[in-house]
C-alpha cells in the first residue's frame, strides 16, 4: 500500500490517502474500513441525458464520489472492496443523500476519514505501507543464473527482487565466459541485497542454493565488501546463515523454512510453525491415506465420525464474504474445536500456503 | 479450448493466438530459404545483421521451394556417407564413483590428451593436495570443479572407436547438479553407468535416494535404451569375482524393472585410477583369472547407433548461449530431428522470433549442414541474446513446435514422501528447460502395465502409480506430442532435489 498523505489532529481525527498495490492491500483495506467512515474514491456513474431532440442517451462517466460507508463487501475474486452508503459531498451526477456504490480496486487511490484513527488502525497503515518493516527475516535464494531476494514477515513472503540471467555454460577449452558470467550474475544479486534488505530490521539473512552457489556468493559478497569497505555488510556478516536448497525457484524457499537449523533461528515465528503443520498433514496423507481428508467435503465427512485431530484451513476462506458458506467454515472450525481437535489457521499469503490452496 | 492442434492445424498457420512477439506466419505460409542463395554468407557471422526478416518477404517467396528440392536422405549420404558412424554418450553414476577419472584415463590411454598435459595435471592437482583427480582434470575444466573435486556441469570430449566416433558426455553425479546431468542425458543415444564396486560405496549409491538408481531411472525415462555398466575401483577389492558378481546381479534386476532390456546392458569389470581393462588386455592376475570378456573400449565400441530421424520437421533444443565474434552470438545444443543448414531461419520458441542462421558448427569446426542427432553450435542473427534462453527450442519457420502453458501427460510416479495431490507444484525437466509447474488435475489413475484407467480424479497419487495429469507452467514453453515427437515429447518432474516422476505428453491444451 501506498501512502499519499496523512492528516490527523490531535484527537485522532483526520483523512488518510493511500493507494491499494497488492491483493493483500484490499484485505487490510477491508479491515480498516468501518461503517460510519467516509471514503472517497472514484467511481463509474450511469448517467442518462435527453438531446435537444428528445431522445435519450446512457453514458458511463468516472466521477469521484464520498460516501459515508453502512456497508462494506469483499470480493476476493475480483480482489474489490464494494462501498455503499450515502453521498455526502456535492457532485455533479449524484444527489446529496442519494445512496451509491464505490468499488475500491487494486492501483486507484482512496481517501479514508475516520472520527477516530485508533492505534489499531494505525498500525494497520503501517503495516500495509511498509510490510518489510515486520520482515526481520531475509532470505536470498539461488541457483547458477537466477536468484530471488525475499523478505519474511509474519503473514507473508515478500519477493523483492528477481535476477534471471543466462550464464554460458562450462565449454570445452573455454572456461571464461562461463566464469565472466558468474561474477556478473553474483554483482546483480549483490545489488539487490543491498537495495532490499535493510539491516537495521532484519535479524537474520538467510542465503540458499543447491551445490556452492551460496559459498561462491557469500565469498564474493565479503570479498567486495572489504574491498569497497562496505561497513553496513561487515557489521552484519554475523547475520548470515548459509544454508543448503535443492533449486533457486522461490517455492524451495519452503524447504529451507525446514532445515531444523532454520527453525531453530526462527523458532517464533509463524511461516516455520506453519510449515511443519502442513508437512505433517501431507506426510499423514501417504501414510495413511484413510485419515487425511481435504476439501470441504471430505472435511465434513471427517466431522461426522468425530476424527479430526488437527485442521488447516486457509484464513482466505474466512476473507470472503459469502455469509452462507462462511458460516459453514466457522461451523467447521467450531466443531472441530468442540471435539477437541486442533485447529490451525495460516495464510493463504504465505509460500507454505500455496500449496493447500 | 482444446485441440490437437498439431493435426487440426494447418502447416504453417500458427496454432496460438496468444502472440506478444514475432512474426504471423500465416501470411507467408510455408516460405524457406534457398540454402545455395546463402551458403557464401561467412560462417564467422560477420554479415550485415538482419533484424526484421520479415520485410523481404518478396525475396523469400523466390526461393520458397528451395529446401523441398534437398532430399534429406540424399543429402545425408552425400554428407556423411563415408564417415563414421557418430554416437553420443552420457556418463553417469553416483557422486564419486569414478566418472571423470575412468573417462580422463580412457582419453589418456587413446592419445587423445599428450603426455605433457597429463604431467601438468599431476603437478597442478599435486599442488592442490588432489593428485587422486588428475586424470578427472580432463573432463573437470573450472577452478571451481578442480577445487572441489566435484565435476560440476557436464563435460563432454570426442574420441575415436574402432569402428564409431564417440563424445562422452561426463555428468555430474553429484544430486544438487542432477539438472545440469539430465540437460545432458537428453543429448545422448546411449549410457555407461559407473558404480563403485568399493564395499559401503555401491551400497550408498544403490540405496533409495543414491544417484546410481535416480540416473538410471531417469535416463531410461530420457528413451535411452542401452547401456553399459563399469564396475569400478575393482582394484580396492582386489578384483574379486564375488564382488563384480555381486554387485552385477543386484544391478540386472534393478535394471530390468527399471525398463532396460537384458540384451541392452552390458557389464565390464574395470579400474579407472589404474587404467586397468580400458583400453590394453588387462594384466591384473586376479583379474585374469575369471575375466576375459572385452575391455571398456570395446564394450563402448558395440553400442548401436539409433536411426536419425532426419526427416521430421527441424527442431534444435538449445542448451547453452555464448557470445561468438562481432555482433552475433551461439546457441549450442541438439538437433533433433531434421537438418538444418547454413543461411537458413528459424523460429525462435517460445519467444516466437525469427532468426537467420549464420553458421554451424560441430566440435568448432565450421559445416554446411547439421543433421538430427548432432551436437551443435549455431550462429544466429537478427535476434537479440535476451530473447533467447536454455531451454528454447529452434524450429523450421514452416513446420513449427508447439507453445503451450498448459499439457496433459501420461506420468509414472516414482518414489515421493508426500503423494501428488492437485495443485502441487513442481519442477519441470523438459530437454534443457527448467521451469516451475504445478499438477492442475489429476485425470485418471492408471493400470501401470495395461493403461487402463482405474479411477477417474484421483484424491491423490502415490508410490509406483501410474497417471493422466494435467501440467501447467508458469509461461508457455515450447513442446510437442510425444507421438510425433518423441525427443520433445518427454517430460520429467522433480520436487526438493527428487525426480517423483516422468511422463509423456499426450495432449496439448491451448
Ligand atoms: N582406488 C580407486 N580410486 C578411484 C578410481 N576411480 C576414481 N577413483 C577416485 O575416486 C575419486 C573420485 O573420482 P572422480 O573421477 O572425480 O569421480 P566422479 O564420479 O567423476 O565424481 P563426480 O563427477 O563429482 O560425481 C577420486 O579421488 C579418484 O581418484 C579407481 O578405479 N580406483
Ligand atoms: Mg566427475
Amino acid at each position: 500500500m501506498k501512502l499519499i498523505y496523512k492528516e490527523l489532529d490531535k484527537d485522532g481525527e483526520g483523512t488518510i490517502c493511500v493507494i491499494p498495490e497488492e491483493p493483500e492491500d484490499m484485505w487490510h483495506a477491508y479491515n480498516l474500513i468501518s461503517e460510519g467512515d467516509s471514503v472517497r474514491g472514484s467511481t463509474i456513474r450511469k448517467v442518462q441525458s435527453e438531446s435537444s431532440t428528445g431522445s435519450s442517451t446512457s453514458n458511463r462517466v468516472r466521477t469521484t464520489l464520498t460516501i459515508s460507508v453502512e456497508n462494506i463487501e469483499y470480493d476476493t475474486q475480483g480482489c474489490m472492496l464494494r462501498l455503499k452508503g450515502r453521498n455526502i459531498v456535492e457532485n455533479q451526477y449524484v444527489k446529496m443523500g442519494a445512496y451509491h456504490t464505490l468499488d475500491l480496486e487494486l492501483n486507484r487511490k482512496f481517501t479514508l476519514r475516520k472520527h477516530e484513527w485508533d492505534s489499531v488502525s494505525l498500525d494497520r497503515i503501517e503495516t500495509a505501507c511498509d510490510p518489510a518493516k515486520n520482515a526481520d527475516v531475509a532470505a536470498i535464494i539461488m541457483q547458477e543464473g537466477l536468484a530471488h531476494v525475499c523478505l519474511i514477515t509474519p503473514s507473508m513472503t515478500l519477493i523483492r527482487a528477481k535476477i534471471d540471467v543466462s550464464i554460458p555454460r562450462k565449454r570445452k577449452n573455454f572456461p571464461q565466459q562461463h566464469d565472466k558470467g558468474l561474477v556478473k550474475f553474483y554483482d546483480n544479486v549483490l545489488q539487490a541485497l543491498l537495495r532490499h534488505i535493510n539491516f537495521d530490521v532484519v535479524k537474520c539473512v538467510l542465503i540458499a542454493s543447491p551445490g556452492f552457489v551460496r559459498d561462491q556468493f557469500f565469498e564474493y559478497l565479503f570479498q567486495t565488501a572489504i574491498k569497497t569497505d562496505n561497513k553496513v555488510l561487515l557489521e552484519n556478516k554475523g547475520k548470515f546463515m548459509l544454508v543448503h536448497s535443492s533449486s533457486g525457484f522461490k517455492h524451495s524457499l519452503r524447504e529451507v523454512l525446514q532445515d531444523s537449523a532454520v527453525i531453530a533461528k526462527m523458532a517464533d515465528t509463524k511461516a516455520a510453525g506453519e510449515v511443519k503443520a502442513l508437512e505433517k498433514f501431507y506426510s499423514t496423507l501417504q501414510m495413511e491415506p484413510d485419515k487425511a481428508f481435504y476439501g470441504k467435503k471430505h472435511i465434513e465427512r471427517a466431522i461426522e465420525s468425530m476424527a479430526i485431530e488437527t485442521l488447516m484451513i486457509s484464513d482466505s476462506l474466512f476473507r470472503c464474504r459469502n455469509f452462507a458458506l462462511r458460516k459453514e467454515y466457522v461451523q467447521i472450525v467450531d466443531a472441530v474445536k468442540e471435539m477437541g481437535g486442533e485447529v490451525k489457521i495460516f495464510s493463504s499469503m504465505h509460500i507454505s500456503g500455496e500449496r493447500k490452496s | 479450448m482444446t485441440t490437437n492442434a498439431r493435426i487440426a492445424v494447418p502447416q504453417g498457420v500458427k496454432p496460438t493466438t496468444n502472440v506478444t512477439k514475432g512474426f504471423d506466419l500465416s501470411q507467408k505460409e510455408g516460405y524457406r530459404l534457398n540454402v545455395a542463395s546463402r551458403s557464401e554468407s561467412p560462417a564467422s557471422g560477420r554479415g550485415t545483421p538482419v533484424n526484421v526478416p520479415s520485410a523481404d518477404s518478396g525475396d523469400d517467396l523466390k526461393f520458397s521451394k528451395g529446401k523441398e528440392k534437398l532430399d534429406p536422405v540424399v543429402l545425408y549420404r552425400k554428407e556423411r556417407g563415408d564417415v563414421r558412424e557418430h554416437l553420443y554418450m552420457v556418463v553417469i553414476g553416483h557422486v564419486d564413483a569414478g566418472k571423470s577419472t575412468l573417462m580422463g584415463h580412457l582419453l589418456y590411454a587413446l592419445g587423445q590428451v599428450n603426455q605433457k598435459t597429463m604431467h601438468k595435471y599431476e603437478q597442478e592437482s599435486r599442488k592442490l593436495g588432489k593428485q587422486s583427480f588428475m586424470y578427472a582434470w580432463v573432463l573437470d575444466e573450472t577452478g571451481e570443479e578442480r577445487n572441489r573435486g566435484i565435476t560440476m556441469d557436464v563435460g563432454s570430449f570426442q574420441f575415436e572407436t574402432k569402428h564409431k566416433t564417440i563424445t562422452l558426455l561426463d555428468a555430474p553425479g553429484h544430486k544438487d547438479f542432477i539438472p545440469n546431468m539430465i540437460s545432458g542425458a537428453g543429448h545422448a543415444d546411449v549410457a555407461l553407468l559407473v558404480v563403485d564396486a568399493t564395499r559401503g560405496e555401491f551400497e550408498t549409491g544403490f540405496d533409495y535416494g543414491g544417484q546410481t538408481r535416480e540416473h538410471a531411472l531417469l535416463v531410461r525415462s530420457l528413451g535411452i535404451a542401452q547401456l553399459a555398466v563399469a564396475i569400478n575401483k575393482l582394484d580396492t577389492v582386489s578384483w574379486s569375482q564375488q564382488r563384480f558378481d555381486e554387485i552385477k546381479v543386484k544391478l540386472r534386476t534393478f535394471l530390468r524393472q527399471a525398463g532396460f532390456r537384458e540384451n541392452d546392458v552390458a557389464f565390464v569389470p574395470c579400474s579407472g585410477l589404474t587404467g586397468q581393462n580400458l583400453v590394453q588386455e588387462p594384466t591384473e592376475k586376479e583379474l585374469l583369472s575369471w575375466y576375459n570378456g572385452p575391455s571398456l573400449i570395446e564394450v563402448l565400441d558395440n553400442f548401436k547407433c539409433p536411426e536419425r530421424p532426419i526427416t521430421k520437421p527441424f527442431r534444435f533444443s538449445v542448451n547453452d548461449l555464448f557470445k561468438g565474434t562481432g555482433s552475433s552470438f551461439c546457441v549450442s545444443g541438439r538437433v533433433e530431428t531434421g537438418f538444418l543448414s547454413v543461411g537458413e531461419r528459424v523460429l525462435v520458441c517460445p519467444s516466437r522470433e525469427l532468426a537467420v542462421v549464420k553458421g554451424v558448427a560441430i566440435e568448432e569446426s565450421p559445416k554446411q549442414f547439421i543433421f538430427a542427432g548432432d551436437q551443435a553450435s549455431v550462429t544466429l542473427s537478427g535476434i537479440e541474446m535476451q530473447n533467447v534462453a536454455v531451454g528454447f527450442i529452434l524450429s523450421d519457420p514452416g513446420n513449427p513446435v508447439q507453445i503451450s502453458s498448459k499439457f496433459q501427460a501420461k506420468i509414472v510416479v516414482f518414489n515421493v514422501t508426500v503423494p501428488i495431490t492437485k495443485g502441487f507444484s513442481v519442477i519441470l525437466h523438459h530437454q534443457s528447460l527448467v521451469e516451475p509447474a504445478v499438477v492442475s488435475k489429476l485425470i485418471a489413475q492408471l493400470h501401470k502395465n495395461t493403461g487402463e484407467v482405474i479411477k477417474k480424479h484421483p484424491r491423490f497419487l502415490s508410490n509406483n502409480t501410474s497417471a493422466m495429469v494435467e501440467i501447467q507452467t508458469t509461461r508457455p514453453i515450447a513442446l510437442e506430442l510425444y507421438c510425433d515427437c518423441k525427443e520433445l515429447g518427454r517430460i520429467m518432474l522433480r520436487v526438493s532435489g527428487v525426480t517423483i516422476a516422468a511422463g509423456l505428453i499426450m495432449k496439448i491444451i491451448l
